[in-house]
């Protein structure tokens, strides 16, 4: 499906992040590390605009992320005309900025999906991590979600500072109602590659929360899906990262630049198209950026005479890219990749310095604005 | 009475002009169904009960022995979450 001599793909999942300004400060968030950058918010036309033309193309589910899309006083507007064109609607929150009413107007709007996170299962950790007072907040919030009879999805990024907390994170979601659970494990783009060192579990700490994540898939297997993956750095095979560039997915950034996937836009030599300037059906089909990674014809060595390259796609371009500055080669996740001794050592690095007072005293980078214009400055510095 | 299946509120079905079939949607997630699974599916509207829907399927579909591919479809469809059964 991959492929221009196969079947034409369709960007069957919509992501709409609809503005990177968040309420909370994550140090693991998946945002671009530059989103100080991003101050040209797509108006509300433009974002009705893109629903249209990505449903007319196949379009089925939609995710209103961010940021926190609840920042878009719109998004009830969006929500309404998304449900009118058909698409399954998934709103992927933090829960802050959510009352009642509004979870209410969500559902008379037609919103299908509500996923909300937490970032820990006690209020203290939970609240450092984000940044703010809202673990309270949250869990009414999700009571609020299932009392209006959405599918709930809880969604925990785990790490070095919360997975030993496992057992109370999934007691959490148990007491909760979640449909389902989705531990996902941190995976290393923008704001938590800068801060692997903290956040990197260790080996140790995967065994033991594999056990329990184990446990409660079988205990509650009749009412509630677990989702448990772990890091793919620990891992000898990549993962098949968006299912293959320019395959299912489609990420459309705050500003208007359309991704094959919402960390794509630090690859370098490439230019995202935007939606103010080009249709979903040029971007999708015609833009160099799309086709540049579809298909095999690109790979090199080792992934090219693969035969496990149509499962896995030579695993995640950015990272091959951030690992080992050519996103041409194979992800290094996978231990054919001539450079996998070197992600494997490094894990090993940071695994025997964890736990040690200097090493975990080291602060965590908060995700903001603040840090988000001191970092790409730095950037901008160097390069 | 009791007999009488819906499709869970947790879940969407709808026919998806792009993929050509029905389709079951979830979180993130989408199962393309077969086109008789979509017949079936379709009559499961949270009035007619298993026998009802038999019946009508096999006035559309006659001569077609279907009586235990039905049954059997909506004892999976019930264990993947996608209908319940009004009580």
């Amino acid at each position: 499906m991959a492929g221009s001599d196969t079947k034409r793909s369709q960007p069957l999942w919509l992501l709409a992040e609809l503005t990177y300004r968040c309420p909370l400060q994550c140090p693991y968030c998946s945002n671009p590390v530059e989103i100080a950058k991003y101050n040209n918010e797509l108006g509300t036309e433009d974002w009705l605009r893109v629903l249209q033309q990505a449903r007319k193309m196949g379009a089925t589910q939609l995710g209103f992320s961010g940021g926190e899309p609840l920042v878009r006083r719109d998004l009830e507007e969006l929500i309404g005309e998304a449900r009118r064109l058909g698409y399954y609607t998934n709103l992927i929150t933090s829960g802050v900025g959510m009352d009642r009413d509004r979870v209410k107007a969500f559902k008379e709007a037609g919103l299908d999906h509500i996923q909300i996170s937490f970032q820990a299962s006690n209020e203290e950790l939970n609240n450092f991590l984000g940044g703010t007072k809202s673990f309270r907040h949250k869990q009414e919030m999700a009571r609020v979600v299932k009392e209006f009879e959405y599918p709930m999805v809880l969604n925990i990024v785990l790490h070095r500072k919360n997975v030993d907390q496992i057992r109370d994170i999934l007691d959490m979601t148990v007491e909760l109602n979640a449909d389902y659970v989705e531990l996902a494990s941190t995976q290393y783009y923008g704001w938590s590659r800068v801060n692997i060192d903290q956040l990197l579990p260790t080996r140790e700490q995967l065994a033991r929360a594999e056990v329990v994540a184990k446990e409660y898939q079988e205990k509650m297997k009749e009412k509630m899906k677990i989702i448990y993956v772990i890091p793919d750095y620990f891992e000898n095979r990549p993962k098949a990262c968006m299912n293959g560039w320019g395959a299912i997915f489609l990420t459309i950034a705050p500003d208007g630049s359309a991704l094959p996937c919402h960390a794509a836009a630090q690859l370098p030599g490439l230019e995202f198209p935007n939606v103010k300037d080009h249709s979903i059906d040029h971007i999708w089909n015609d833009s160099d950026a799309f086709n540049k990674y579809r298909g095999f014809d690109w790979m090199q060595e080792p992934c090219r005479s693969c035969p496990e390259k149509e499962k896995d796609f030579g695993g995640c371009r950015c990272q091959a890219y951030m690992l080992t500055g050519d996103a041409t080669n194979a992800d290094p996740v996978c231990d054919k990749s001539p450079h996998h001794g070197k992600l494997h050592a490094d894990v090993d690095r940071i695994g025997g310095l964890s736990g040690t007072k200097e090493f975990e005293s080291k602060p965590l980078v908060f995700r903001n604005m603040r840090n988000s214009k001191e970092l790409s400055g730095e950037t901008a510095a160097a390069a | 009475m009791n007999d009488i299946p819906e499709i869970a509120p947790t879940f969407r079905f709808q026919w998806e002009e792009a993929q050509d079939c029905y389709v079951i949607l979830y979180p993130e997630g989408m199962v393309k169904l077969s086109g008789s699974a979509g017949e079936i599916m379709k009559r499961v509207n949270g009035s007619h009960n298993t026998d009802e829907i038999i019946a009508d399927l096999k006035s559309a579909f006659p001569g077609v022995e279907l009586d235990n591919d039905v049954r059997n479809f909506l004892d999976n469809a019930r264990d993947n979450g996608w209908i319940r059964y009004k009580t």
